[in-house]
């Protein structure tokens, strides 16, 4: 029977620097996969590397194929086994198809649940498929990850809830605009917080950001950093006039901005929705501006109260996402053995064919006398005598029953039928 | 072809009705897309159905069946089923139809259990600006109670995020500043209807009674409805009433309709009386 082996290492047990040296770009991935496909005791073999995993998905055909790999990765990465062979992990069997399915589905990311995984993994699958590395057996547990991936997405709660601080306030603001590609940004404070803050809108595209800040020149630094605008300090009330989103992170000790100053900020907007987001400690606006109508104020401990309760959240989804993967690692195991017991019952048809044929020959060589039908209306029988002899069996070794050791029953009728170990072949 | 067939499609729409609010509320909790498309097509084939079904009683009367209160709620909620599809088509706010199947739901729930009054045949009650009259008003409020429909899903949003507990809806409700574009949305529709169809009626009015204005306490509250809404479309262009203000008004002015359309027969009468019969 075919083993599925996993190896590989992830944020939980190699350190960054050591995933930084171990992963492979698209180039090196096609080295490998050329490596997997010129060794002949390799069936298939996948290699899917992101900035927080390096794996190898194989399927050897003799044993000590992993050492191979290991040896490889090291000359090829020109790194010492030992420097990396304690942070590897080597799953087989039906532990490397729950892993897989278990990366697939987002539950062994950093992140438990965010969305890219997939298609990194969607993505490898092709490179190898395209490199004729994928066979029956990675097709079928592949696509089976992609789609145990999509179940989860869509039958549990674990891709909904933000897990950190900036994906909390990103959603709020997701929530609170309807496009955020329309939406100004004011950053007040060019500190490290507020450099942040702004990388990850920035990947949600939004339309101008502005930064204000009591050091000038940190501001325009800034700003060009982002292609932004920076105004002086003092400027802030005007530019708020303009900004929907602001982002606040100054080490002031008192409120940056105050009630009044957004009361008269509002009407000069004409009452269009300001989300404020303060990351600060201590606190830069005022939190008496949350009551006025149609603005919003979060700060630092109104996310991370969020960002808490989603994750209580997200760990009752994952338990059942757990309990999908351990079904769909069920199913296709057994999957695996049934296509172990096809070469089986291929070898019984083969046998039986070929001991048919050759008494037909012997018998019927001696008997000149027979019409041409004759000789196939025996042939016909003696074919139909042989298939309903080996019809019982071959139906008990298919249906394959819950609570039976296969390997057992299919070992007897090797031994049985003397079929030997050729069936592979 | 007669009344008999006439009201029992307009049973099978109700039972439509209901069945997609089901779906509707299935959507709501499972957030499944298939429940929603589905409800959506049981909307759609109950207007259908309701269609077929005031076709059928107008061939085989000769009238408009407008004619009593439960008529009229059955044209109501044709109209809103109508408008609803249509904002449904242009805007895609998949969650307004929890609030618009419930609503077609009690509407025709009341419609059908309230006791027919006895049609009369009413020789005034026809012609071109009739009956624009009775479409224009009829699909203005239709769009009005979508409006409310979106102010309440505004409040029930806004609630979550100002006061930092988004919970439930949270994640089921589309942005705020959607909500509030599909309900100005549904606000200038309505409120434009509504003047055009006060207008057809004026001039309806000149028509058979020779004057536009005959101080029918009807007339007296449809024209307050109106001044609300201008009053509000105003304070939110003039005075940046969006959001949270103009939802609050676009649910106050949705009980001022309920009110005019079966209120002020209960507590006055009128000329228009014979429709809430």
């Amino acid at each position: 029977m075919q083993e599925i082996i996993l190896i590989g290492l992830n944020h939980k047990t190699a350190p960054v620097e050591l995933r930084e040296k171990l992963s492979f770009t698209s180039e090196e991935t096609l080295l490998a996969l050329e490596f997997l496909k010129k060794n002949q005791d390799i069936r298939e073999g996948l290699v899917f590397s992101t900035c927080n995993r390096t794996e190898v998905l194989f399927i050897p055909e003799t044993y000590g194929q992993t050492e191979k790999i290991i040896e490889f990765i090291s000359r090829h990465k020109n790194i010492g086994i030992p420097e990396f062979k304690s942070a590897l992990y080597i799953h087989e069997g039906d532990d490397a198809i729950r892993h897989l399915f278990r990366v697939a589905s987002s539950l062994d990311s950093m992140v438990v649940g965010e969305p890219q995984i997939l298609g990194q993994i969607k993505q490898a699958y092709r490179i190898a498929v395209e490199n004729g590395c994928s066979g029956v057996l990675l097709n079928r547990l592949m696509h089976k990850s992609f789609s145990i991936a999509k179940k989860i997405r869509r039958e549990t709660g674990i891709g909904d809830n933000a897990v950190s601080i900036s994906y909390a306030a990103i959603e709020l603001a997701n929530k609170i605009f309807a496009d955020l590609s329309e939406k100004n940004v004011l950053l007040l404070g060019a500190g490290e917080m507020a450099e942040l803050a702004v990388e990850h809108l920035l990947s949600n595209n939004v339309k101008e950001i502005v930064v204000a800040n009591r050091t000038f020149k940190n501001a325009v630094a800034l700003a060009e950093k982002f292609n932004g605008k920076a105004v002086t300090f003092e400027e802030r009330e005007d530019a708020l006039t303009h900004a929907d989103i602001i982002i606040s992170s100054t080490g002031a000790t008192d409120y940056v901005l105050t009630h009044d100053q957004v009361r008269r900020v509002m009407k000069k907007r004409n009452h269009r929705t300001l989300f404020f987001i303060d990351i600060a400690v201590p606190r830069d606006i005022d939190p008496k501006i949350n009551s006025i109508s149609n603005a919003y104020v979060y700060d630092i401990d109104d996310l991370k109260n969020i960002v808490e309760s989603n994750i209580e959240g997200r760990e009752k989804e994952t338990v059942k996402a757990e309990r999908l993967i351990e079904e769909a690692a069920l199913k296709f195991q057994k999957w695996l053995e049934t296509l172990a017991i096809v070469p089986t019952i291929k070898a019984l048809n083969d046998k039986m064919t070929s001991i048919v044929e050759i008494e037909c020959k012997k018998t019927l060589s001696a008997m000149k006398h027979l019409t041409k039908e004759d000789i196939d209306a025996i042939q016909r029988m003696t074919q139909a005598i042989a298939s309903r002899t080996i019809h019982d069996p071959i139906r008990f070794l298919r249906n394959t029953g819950d609570h039976r050791d296969d390997s057992l029953y299919l070992n007897v009728t090797r031994q049985l039928f003397n079929l030997g170990g050729s069936e592979e072949e | 072809m007669n009344d008999q067939t006439a009201d029992l499609l307009l049973q099978i729409a109700t039972v439509l009705y209901f069945s997609s609010f089901a779906g509707y509320a299935g959507f709501l909790f499972t957030q499944k897309k298939m429940y929603q498309k589905t409800a959506l097509c049981l909307v759609a084939s109950g207007v259908l159905v309701h269609f077929i079904s005031m076709a059928v009683y107008t061939f085989s009367n000769h009238l408009v069946p407008i004619l009593n209160l439960s008529q009229s709620l059955s044209v109501s909620a044709f109209a809103l089923g109508c408008m609803f599809l249509f904002v449904q088509y242009k805007s895609d706010l998949k969650i307004l139809g929890v609030f618009a199947s419930a609503l077609l739901t009690v509407i025709m729930g009341i419609s059908l259990m309230i006791p027919e009054a006895p049609v009369v045949k009413n020789e005034v009650f026809k012609g071109f600006w009739f009956y624009s009259h009775i479409l224009l008003i009829f699909l203005g409020e239709a769009s009005l109670a979508l409006a409310c429909g979106t102010g309440i899903l505004y409040l029930l949003q806004e609630k979550g995020i100002k006061t930092k507990a988004p919970g439930f809806f949270f994640r089921r409700l589309p942005s705020l500043d959607f909500l509030d574009d599909v309900g100005y949305t549904c606000l200038t529709n309505g409120f434009a209807l509504l003047t055009i169809g006060l207008v057809t009626g004026f001039i309806y009015a000149k028509v058979i009674w020779g004057r536009f204005w005959s101080w029918d306490p009807k007339e007296i509250a449809s024209v307050g409805t109106w001044l609300i809404y201008a009053a509000l479309l105003h304070l939110r262009f003039y005075s940046g009433w969006r959001g949270r203000k103009s939802a609050i008004m676009t649910i106050i002015g949705f009980f001022i309709i309920i009110f005019t359309f079966i209120g002020v027969k209960i507590l006055v009468g009128g000329h228009h009386d014979t429709f809430t019969k």
